[in-house]
């Protein structure tokens, strides 16, 4: 249990109110973002990104399967969350929390909805063998807003994985050893957090800030920006001209994300 | 023989001298070597070693004044969150007596507090109460977290950096050995001071700080340096004890008079009373932080 | 004829792979490290002394630790499902237990040491290295110990004894003899050995890893004292 210190509510809450913010950033202004691909050699995929003091990193791991019976032709994408317990004081070892599954929920849709990965070009042999992509999120430092750092690491890693050529030899799936193709992807996205704190909508929350909002906004946009994904969280209501105003600001903000990729 | 110099940094199981050398906090002896058991800086005084950690957790000490948040309320007491690997009680009687009062009414969960450390029991939990002068409930304001082994750097020798950020910055601040800062001031001058604190957490163990800290306070709120350089003699080193002689004996005094009340309770003799007023007014400084000379780095090591 | 041997990967038989350590990664936790030796990468935070809820760990006496190993999914070739397994809770036991002796926290009676150990990425040897950047982040943390903690393996790879087994020589290799000590006095506090060794070579193996050890705690002070001195 976590409690706000009920003065740190109210400061946090006046300097909102005046568009200020504790680390002096504006309210519309994210934190220093810097993106590392290539970080795991055994991944076939993989990005570590740094917002601001959070950190996690994701690996992208392929493995041939069989593809879904509705969709015999298509690859399949699985996005899993760990909360590391390092990250967080008050992250437990476990099974997965809700707050880790809506996670990788709400980063998964951002990148399904869009389609910007290829899945038919994931197929080896129709109703037979497809690529699956596993998307596996490690966080190791919670600072605050880690929705938008794990899309940003998920697109990075997508951006970077290369899976081996494969190819039907006597009814059977052979990976080339040396020979690997980039995985298809025709777009980018990112995703833009804001919370609201008093009535003002303030993006990429720090922690503190994360903890005094009364309610959450995940706006996915893609790089033509089309919005792809949307998610609402937290205890209390949102008004429709807040989420206007989210929408609005996340289609110019993630131009500006998507640089960093 | 001894190994290590004066404000040397080291680290755990490092050999710092041998028998003749008393071990002291923060080192242990064995096999007949006085050995370091935390990283930090040595200190070095009339053969006796100690180490003072750069970073260590809180451990409650009777006499402390510390900072702390109301997780829960409880029958009859508060349980209090004091930035330590061990809670502290505040019971209702330390409040109001034995008068009955809804405790949620008085402080509820998510209030901070400036508490004194009245006891500590044998596992360490803490029985907080609210004696001495501005104790209590803080209104507005901002929370700075520090190292707790940082706290006597950020008061410098006789209070000498605590009191520079304070008359530049306006603001009003206390600060708690289990390293929380209460901050109020100006809306911009509590995120400078903020700034400033953790500025001075980190470069703790560097020279030439009090100097540092003066010319970016006089940049941030000024746009120019200071007209004149501090003394080279108000620079002192990093987590070196600092002689705040005067805060303990005010703490003592204040204790004293506290007993002596107490004693004198039943019976009050008027012109004592007087006196003591006198003497309180005279020594009325901002006493937020009374300071034990012997705890500042104080690691739990010869604690039993 | 040993010197005269040289491994798969170019190295002499007495010779580590390259390590990198750093002190002070992460903001939340109250210590952490980040480890690299030859493929490995692993990362460890501390929390604590803190108060815990889980009483029937604590000790009316002392501070506690409790060890977490885990590794990521994507460490290693085929993905690897998260969350625990037998291996992972064998070696977060045995962590505990390596560095425990070297923990002072009579100081800290009925509080508990959370150690998280994360293999971000695997290459033969993972244990050890746990170890050898989870004492750097208890150092970082702040807890008082009489020494820091170091691990290091030494095995047989082709009827030799080396130093160090990579990922490829621990597969192939005929025995492994991971180790972690403290260098001030030589006590060991994890041994563990499987495949196969005569008496000759195990004493061979043991002093081999403990020299090891003694180069890789080097290392360890080095960044610690990176991290702290003054510029």
């Amino acid at each position: 249990m976590d409690i706000v210190p009920e003065i740190t509510r109210q400061s946090i809450t006046n300097l909102v109110k005046n568009d200020k913010r504790e680390d002096g950033r504006e309210l519309t202004e994210y934190r220093d973002i810097s993106i590392e691909t290539n970080v795991i050699s055994k991944a076939e995929g993989s990005a570590r990104v740094k917002l601001g003091g959070t950190q996690v990193i994701v690996g992208i791991k392929p493995q041939l399967g069989s593809p879904f019976p509705d969709t015999p032709d298509l690859g399949v994408l699985m996005t899993n969350c760990e909360m590391l317990p390092m990250a967080d004081p008050n992250f437990e070892p476990g099974p997965p929390s809700d707050d880790s599954i809506e996670l990788a929920r709400v980063v998964d849709r951002g990148i399904r909805e869009s389609e910007l990965v290829e899945l038919d070009k994931l197929c080896v042999e129709e109703g037979k063998h497809v690529w699956m992509l596993f998307i596996d999120l490690h966080i190791i430092d919670n600072c605050g807003n880690l929705f938008d750092a794990c899309e940003l690491a998920v697109m990075a890693a997508l951006k970077s994985t290369k899976l081996p050529v494969a190819t039907i030899v006597d009814e059977e799936v052979v990976l080339s050893e040396d020979e690997t193709f980039d995985l298809p992807i025709n777009n980018e996205l990112a995703l833009c957090t804001f919370v609201k704190i008093g009535d003002k909508m303030v993006i990429d929350p720090t922690l503190d800030e994360e903890r005094v909002a009364s309610a959450r906004l995940n706006v996915g946009v893609t790089k033509d920006g089309h919005i792809c994904s949307m998610q609402k969280g937290g205890k209390q209501p949102l008004e429709k001209e807040d989420i206007l105003y989210c929408v609005h600001t996340a289609v110019e903000k993630v131009k500006e994300l998507i640089e960093h990729l | 023989m001894i190994y290590v110099e004066n404000k040397d940094l080291v680290i755990p199981g490092q050999i710092l001298a041998d028998d003749e050398y008393y071990s002291g906090r923060g080192t242990f002896k064995e096999n007949g070597k006085v050995c370091s058991s935390l990283m930090g800086l040595v200190s070095l005084r009339n053969k006796k070693l100690r180490v003072i950690p750069l970073k260590s957790k809180y451990v409650p000490k009777k006499g402390d004044v510390v900072i702390g948040k109301i997780n829960d309320v409880r029958f009859s007491m508060w349980d209090v969150d004091i930035n330590s690997p061990y809670s502290g009680i505040l019971p209702a009687f330390e409040v109001f007596g034995r008068e009955k009062k809804e405790l949620n009414k008085v402080y509820d969960v998510g209030d901070v507090l400036f508490l004194r450390v009245v006891d500590v029991d044998e596992i360490k939990k803490a029985k907080l109460g609210l004696k001495g002068r501005g104790m209590g409930k803080f209104k507005g304001g901002i929370i700075v977290d520090i190292a707790p082994t940082k706290v006597p750097r950020l008061i410098g020798k006789k209070g000498s950096m605590i009191n520079m950020i304070k008359d530049k910055t306006n603001c009003k601040i206390v600060v708690g050995q289990n390293g929380l800062v209460w901050v109020k001031g100006d809306e911009d001058m509590e995120q400078l001071t903020k700034n400033i604190i953790h500025l001075i957490e980190a470069e703790a163990h560097t020279s030439g700080l009090t100097n540092k800290i003066k010319n970016k306070l006089y940049l941030a709120i000024d746009g120019e340096l200071p007209p004149e350089e501090v003394e080279e003699a108000e620079e002192e080193f990093v987590l070196e004890k600092p002689k705040l002689q005067n805060f303990k004996e005010e703490l003592e005094q204040e204790e004293k008079e506290a007993e002596e009340k107490k004693k004198n309770e039943d019976k009050p003799d008027i012109a004592k009373v007087i006196e003591e007023l006198k003497k309180k007014n005279k020594s009325k400084k901002d006493n937020s932080l009374s300071y034990d000379d012997n705890s500042n780095n104080s690691f739990i090591l010869n604690n039993k | 004829m040993m010197s005269e041997f040289i491994r798969k990967d170019g190295r002499k038989f007495d010779e580590l792979r390259p390590i990198k350590i750093e002190a002070g990664v992460l903001e939340r936790a109250d210590g952490s490290a980040y480890l690299e030796v030859g493929g490995n990468k692993i990362l460890v935070a501390v929390y604590g002394p803190r108060e815990s809820y889980i009483r029937r760990l604590l000790e009316p006496n002392t501070g506690v630790i409790r060890c977490r190993y885990n590794m990521a999914p994507f460490s290693v070739d085929d993905r690897k499902r998260p969350g625990p397994d037998r291996r992972s809770s064998e070696i977060s036991k045995i962590t505990a237990d390596a560095l425990r002796p070297a923990l002072m926290l009579e100081n800290y009676p009925r509080s508990m040491i959370d150690i998280y150990i994360e293999v971000i990425e695997a290459e033969g040897g993972t244990r050890c290295a746990g170890i050898t950047a989870a004492s750097v982040a208890l150092v970082d943390a702040g807890v008082p110990m009489k020494d820091i903690v170091v691990g290091c393996a030494a095995g047989k790879v082709n009827d030799e004894i080396v130093l160090d087994l990579s990922e490829y020589e621990d597969k192939e290799g005929q025995a492994d003899v991971p180790i972690a000590m403290m260098p001030r006095t030589g006590e060991i506090t994890l041994l563990q050995s499987d495949g196969d060794l005569t008496e000759e070579e195990f004493e061979k193996a043991i002093n081999l890893a403990m020299e090891g050890c003694l180069e890789v705690n080097k290392l360890q002070k080095e960044a610690l004292m990176k991290k702290y001195s003054t510029e």
